[in-house]
């Protein structure tokens, strides 16, 4: 029978295994050195706010690991050898594979900064991390004030976990408005008044300099580049955006850049050895995507994917239209299509935010053709199937927008704002005549 | 996970006051069970569930209108009593104690027995019990305006908490208004009438159902209805168009959240008073594999006790009453069976096999027992004396598993452990809202994270995650429609809707994203 070794048992990797059982009776391993079993990754932070305990975030219970055929190993790959298709593990065993899924996930990116490796200095990506900061943060007598460098989804997520130990928190944000190199300006700044109104200290325009260790080696506070301000503080987390989780295959046969190198197939330049997920590098980027999509859904969709080409159905990488997800504190975000921070060439977008400063949509069209391209909503739940279909349909702006009520989300009774988002539309279109 | 407790959040120093308050309150009553307050009832009574209400009042306006709109679910697994922690095992026991005390040994409360008066606890609600309907308080009135009170406070506490979500705020309006009207004032103004020598009503809360109302058909109550003149009538005839009409047709257009979620008292106790208790519920497939069982041997039993009781009351003689025994077992039989005949052929294929052949059980349990009925002797149903069967189910099911288990172990088992693996009428509902709804809750598309907080707070116990992230809709015969699933998921993945029953199951068995039918292949 033929043995299929995933590394990495995050969505991914987990995502391919249940796949290729449904699909096959081959024999599969799936090893990890973070956790015994599946977790939700992004469930993390709400763990550390006591939504929920860390078995919450397991989406299927131990047995269903047993019953299903899907064994389980814990250890850390050290190396891999395609010639005599083995693993060497650190502690010195060995696994044979006739196939290889590498599903290795990420890492906090770290930049050189000084003092980078202190104690009290974390990401926020693994268990592991998690079990730091509830070491090093447990409340605010422990940790007087956090310093988190870095304005993406995990910084914000960061801040807010914090928040909820009513730690203080000073919010490092190179850019000059939060995550505006995603986010259109009206979009961002909003979020931006979001964060003030929690009363998390955000700092735009501001780098790190440097972290400063008391004699004990641990964080004692950090230098603004900008300001030269010392700021002091008892944990720093770093969220500066992620990179493929891949040292380990520095020496092997298998090709790297940033990721490890595959192609529409998700196949590496090694026979049977093939790579999904975070960690994985396109040869061509996609379409609009970057050739590394660090995401949940595309993890899974690459999972689903290489399941069918190792159970005999080749099939390429395909994904449909972009989408996403997040949530900034109490604000929800859903995008659809592309909405760039910049309109392209011939490109142009139309903003609607509500008096309450806590909803706003961004929908991005093409101004020679009307052509919708894409939507960001803020507050407002969407519905991803509509879209879907519109985005396929190649549906022009003005449709969308007078039959944006077919496409809300959000639960009954709320209020809607349709009409709303249609007379500041009109408006705007007049205004452009 | 090995990680210590965190002690974080600390009550603020309004808070405390607040709970010292309501703390007061709480002690006056207990107070109150040691002694005969004499003249000055009405004050205390007063004073102490003002001081139990000003003090919910002060603490959920300090906990919730401090911060902004949103989820507000920080630290609950930290917290003492709402993570099975010794506050969470306390308060467990003091409830159980307290419903075993209420239903068992009413005379500690101070009810008065041979025409006694009452004193202690029972006593201090004398004045109030005038007021309403003009005859003193029994155990049952001081439970319900406690019930009630603990719904009105705790709903506002609700309102607040979820202040950013209407549907939430309006479900909670709904519930404590039927809880106020229906269960508590209604009923009062009931007894008043019976004043009067053309009436002699039951009590009767009109918004609860049988096999809920489980004592509906009672001889006491049903002569009760029937020497009630048009009145009388008009209600028993609404108790009967309840259970065959009304709730049908409402279950068919909204699910069963139009009763379990928006008007059942029980319900409402869980949504308000238990909400804090609510992520506490077993998600554990066997967990789901043992609620089955239980709440439809429950409802078999609760047909089997009516339907006995029913049938002692009824004369075989055809001339007193066109109603006779026989008829009436007849027609039990023929709807039983027709039920049972239209939902194996029409809805089969959405029956798991257990699920068959635990209906098939049931219904041949149910034959037999009729077919030795014709074969044996009449005055005993089943062999059983009508009236045995009916006290047994009012101890142990009305008493013990909907009061005592289902109330006193809400910090422990969460807070619908009665609705859940009990309750006929969630069962009855239940099959009503996966055989035959418009109500589902519908998943979006690709948009799960997987993350839990669904199954976490599902009150239901139902593993709401494990149908989202396959992009399925979720059409379970337990869910109540509370919609907390929807307001906690961070990435906008969950409605509860009414839609067209076609495609209702599986509608979106397509995970939204990859270019290629994927669900398909794996179904080839």
């Amino acid at each position: 029978m033929e043995h299929i070794v995933i590394i990495g048992n995050g969505i991914s990797g987990i995502t391919a295994a249940r796949h290729i059982r449904k699909l096959s009776n081959k024999k599969i391993t799936v090893i990890s050195a973070e956790t015994d079993y599946f977790f939700s990754r992004t469930a993390l932070m709400y763990v550390y706010m006591g939504h929920m305990t860390f078995e919450h975030t397991q989406p299927y219970e131990n047995w269903f690991w047993k019953k299903n055929n899907i064994n389980l190993k814990r250890g850390y790959v050290k190396t891999i050898e395609t010639k005599s298709n083995t693993l060497h593990f650190e502690n010195g065993n060995d696994v044979c594979y006739d196939k290889l899924i590498i599903a290795t996930g990420s890492k906090p990116n770290k930049f050189g900064w000084p003092g980078q490796d202190l104690d009290g200095v974390m990401g926020l990506y693994h268990k592991q991390d998690l079990e730091n900061l509830e070491k090093y943060a447990p409340n605010n007598r422990a940790c007087k004030r956090a310093v988190i460098v870095g304005g993406g989804l995990i910084g914000i997520e960061l801040a807010e976990m914090l928040n909820s130990r009513n730690i203080p928190v000073t919010f490092l944000v190179r850019e000059s408005s939060f995550w505006n190199g995603i986010l259109p300006e009206g979009e961002s700044a909003m979020i931006n008044r979001h964060i003030r109104n929690h009363n998390i200290d955000l700092r735009l325009s501001s780098n790190l300099k440097e972290i400063k260790a008391d004699n004990n080696g641990k964080v004692m506070s950090v230098i603004v580049e900008e300001t030269h301000e010392e700021i002091p503080c008892d944990v720093v987390g770093l969220t500066a955006g992620v990179s493929p989780n891949i040292d380990f295959l520095k020496g092997s046969d298998i090709e790297t850049g940033r990721g490890v190198k595959v192609n529409r197939f998700l196949e590496t330049n090694i026979p049977n050895v093939y790579a999904i997920g975070d960690c994985a590098e396109q040869h061509e980027p996609i379409g609009n995507r970057k050739s590394i999509e660090a995401v949940w859904y595309t993890g899974r969709m690459m999972g689903e994917t290489v399941a069918q080409t190792i159970c005999g159905n080749r099939m390429p990488y395909n994904p449909g239209h972009w989408f996403n997800s997040a949530k900034f504190i109490d604000i929800e975000y859903q995008t659809y299509g592309w909405v760039f921070a910049k309109p392209k060439k011939e490109e142009a977008h139309f903003h609607w935010k509500h008096e309450d400063d806590t909803k706003c949509i961004t929908v991005c069209y093409n101004t020679k053709t009307n052509e919708f391209l894409g939507i960001n909503t803020f507050g407002i739940r969407m519905r991803h199937e509509v879209f879907n279909r519109w985005l396929s349909e190649k549906r022009n702006v003005d449709y969308v927008i007078q039959h944006l009520a077919e496409a809300n989300f959000d639960p009954e009774l709320f209020y809607r704002f349709e009409s709303q988002i249609l007379k500041t539309y009109t408006n705007h279109q007049l205004q452009s005549i | 996970m090995s990680l210590a407790k965190p002690d974080a959040n600390h009550l603020s120093s309004v808070q405390k006051i607040a709970v010292l308050l309501g703390m007061i309150g709480l002690f006056i009553l207990v107070l109150a069970l040691f002694n005969t307050p004499s003249s000055q009832k009405t004050l205390i009574l007063t004073v102490s569930l003002s001081l139990i209400t000003i003090g919910t009042i002060i603490f959920s306006r300090d906990a919730y209108l401090k911060k902004m709109k949103g989820i507000k679910n920080d630290s609950i697994w930290f917290k003492s009593i709402s993570s099975r922690g010794v506050l969470g095992w306390l308060t467990g026991i003091v409830l159980t104690g307290f419903y075993i005390v209420l239903y068992f040994f009413p005379k500690y409360l101070g009810l008065g027995s041979n025409n006694n008066e009452n004193t202690g606890l029972i006593a201090l609600f004398d004045p109030l019990s005038y007021l309403l309907s003009g005859k003193p308080a029994s155990q049952w009135f001081v439970y319900g305006t406690l019930y009630t009170v603990a719904i009105l406070i705790f709903g506002y506490k609700f309102i607040l908490k979820y202040r950013h979500n209407r549907y939430q705020q309006l479900r909670t309006i709904s519930v404590m208004f039927f809880q106020l009207g229906f269960a508590f004032l209604i009923p009062e103004f009931m007894v008043r009438l019976n004043e009067s020598p053309n009436y002699n009503l039951p009590y009767y809360d009109l918004k609860s159902i049988w096999p809920l109302n489980y004592y509906i058909f009672d001889s006491w109550s049903i002569n009760g209805f029937l020497s009630s003149g048009t009145l009388g009538l008009s209600l028993l005839i609404f108790g009967i168009l309840s259970i065959f009409a009304i709730s049908p047709i409402l279950t068919y257009k909204f699910g069963k959240r139009w009763y379990c979620s928006w008007v059942c008292g029980c319900g409402a106790l869980a949504e308000t008073a238990g909400d804090a208790f609510r992520q506490l519920s077993s998600k554990k497939l066997v967990a789901w594999k043992i609620e089955r069982w239980l709440i439809h041997s429950v409802l078999v039993f609760s047909v089997i006790m009516t339907t006995a009781v029913i049938y002692t009351y009824l004369s075989s003689d055809p001339n007193k009453f066109w109603l006779t025994r026989k008829t009436f077992l007849l027609s039990v039989f023929g709807f039983l069976t027709v039920l049972f005949i239209t939902v194996m052929v029409f809805k089969r294929k959405e029956l798991g096999k257990d699920a068959r052949y635990g209906a098939i059980g049931y219904f041949a349990i149910i034959v037999s027992l009729f077919l030795l009925h014709y074969t044996g002797t009449s005055d005993q149903v089943f062999f059983i004396k009508s009236s045995s069967l009916r006290s047994v189910y009012g101890l142990y099911i009305g008493s013990i598993f909907s009061g005592v288990i289902g109330t006193g172990f809400y910090p422990i088992l969460g807070n619908r452990v009665w609705c859940r693996f009990g309750c006929p009428m969630a069962a009855i509902l239940g099959f009503q809202q996966r055989m035959f709804s418009k109500f589902r809750i519908t998943t979006n598309g690709g948009q799960c994270i997987s993350c839990g907080n669904c199954s976490t707070y599902c009150e239901m116990g139902i593993d709401v995650r494990s149908y989202a992230q396959k992009g399925e809709n979720i059409v379970r015969s337990s869910c109540v429609g509370c919609g907390i699933c929807s307001a906690v998921c961070p990435r906008g993945v969950l409605k509860l809707e009414n839609n067209t029953i076609k495609g209702r199951i599986n509608q979106n068995d397509i995970l939204l994203g990859n270019n290629v039918d994927l669900m398909n292949l794996v179904h080839d």
